[in-house]
């Protein structure tokens, strides 16, 4: 068989999967109805999310989230008729979930 | 085939595809959708890792959380991550097969274990949320 990088994609893709599922539907009721009907003040989720663990699951989930999108994004492609740039669609979705890694990476470690 | 060149060019037969394939039935057109919501999912990410670069500033983090039009995004985000959610925990089984001795555990009852974690998830954030106010 051909060597083949598929079974990294595809293990960050199934992460990413069960992560997003599990905490982003409650990540975004937060931020997009409680924060901003005032329930909970910006001040207060913005204290909360400069603690370590929460910076960690802020890390977390941005990274995984992304190589989610990206894995899914490259063969969303392919199959909506891009078949002839599966090579560079794939280079540039992992790229831009290894960017934002590295970006998340920094902002939450330097702060 | 008799034409050589043809067979020279490529052994792999491509079948072609219109690019409107998943239009003609209603199962094709559900799966693009449930794959179409990784667009929200890194969208969500996306602005998440604009939201720590307001992570030492409280005044900038309130003006994004309040933006109008971020909110709007989100509240059309948020139908299709839960159809995320459920179209993936329902296909947790078919990825997790546990056995119980010789016996399987029923794929139902592992869906009903993945919904409960996610509600009892759900519920320790915005608990945290709150108690942190």
């Amino acid at each position: 068989m051909a060597k083949s990088n598929e079974p990294i994609g595809w293990s960050l893709f199934s992460a990413g999967g069960m992560a997003t599922a599990f905490f982003i539907p409650i990540t975004i009721v937060l931020t997009s109805i409680v924060v901003p009907a005032g329930w909970i003040g910006a001040e207060s989720l913005h204290d909360l999310l400069v603690l370590p663990l929460a910076r960690l699951y802020l890390f977390v989930l941005i990274s995984l989230a992304l190589f989610h999108w990206a894995h899914r994004f490259r063969y969303v492609l392919v199959d909506l008729g891009l078949r002839n740039l599966a090579g560079i669609l794939a280079i540039t979705c992992y790229g831009a979930a290894v960017l934002g890694t590295i970006m998340a990476g920094f902002f939450l470690v330097s702060l | 085939m008799s034409d050589s060149k043809s067979e020279k060019m490529s052994k792999e037969y491509i079948r072609p595809m219109p690019a409107d394939w998943w239009l003609k039935k209603k199962t094709y057109f559900l799966f693009m959708v449930r794959e179409l919501t990784c667009v929200f999912v890194g969208g969500y990410a996306l602005f998440l890792l604009v939201l720590t670069t307001r992570l030492g500033d409280p005044q900038g983090f309130a003006a994004l959380l309040n933006s109008p039009p971020l909110i709007a995004l989100q509240i059309i985000a948020l139908p299709m991550v839960f159809y995320h959610s459920i179209t993936w925990l329902n296909l947790t089984p078919m990825v997790m097969v546990l056995w119980r001795g010789e016996e399987r555990v029923s794929p139902f009852l592992i869906t009903v274990a993945m919904y409960v974690i996610w509600a009892i998830i759900s519920i320790v954030i915005l608990w945290i949320a709150f108690l942190y106010r």
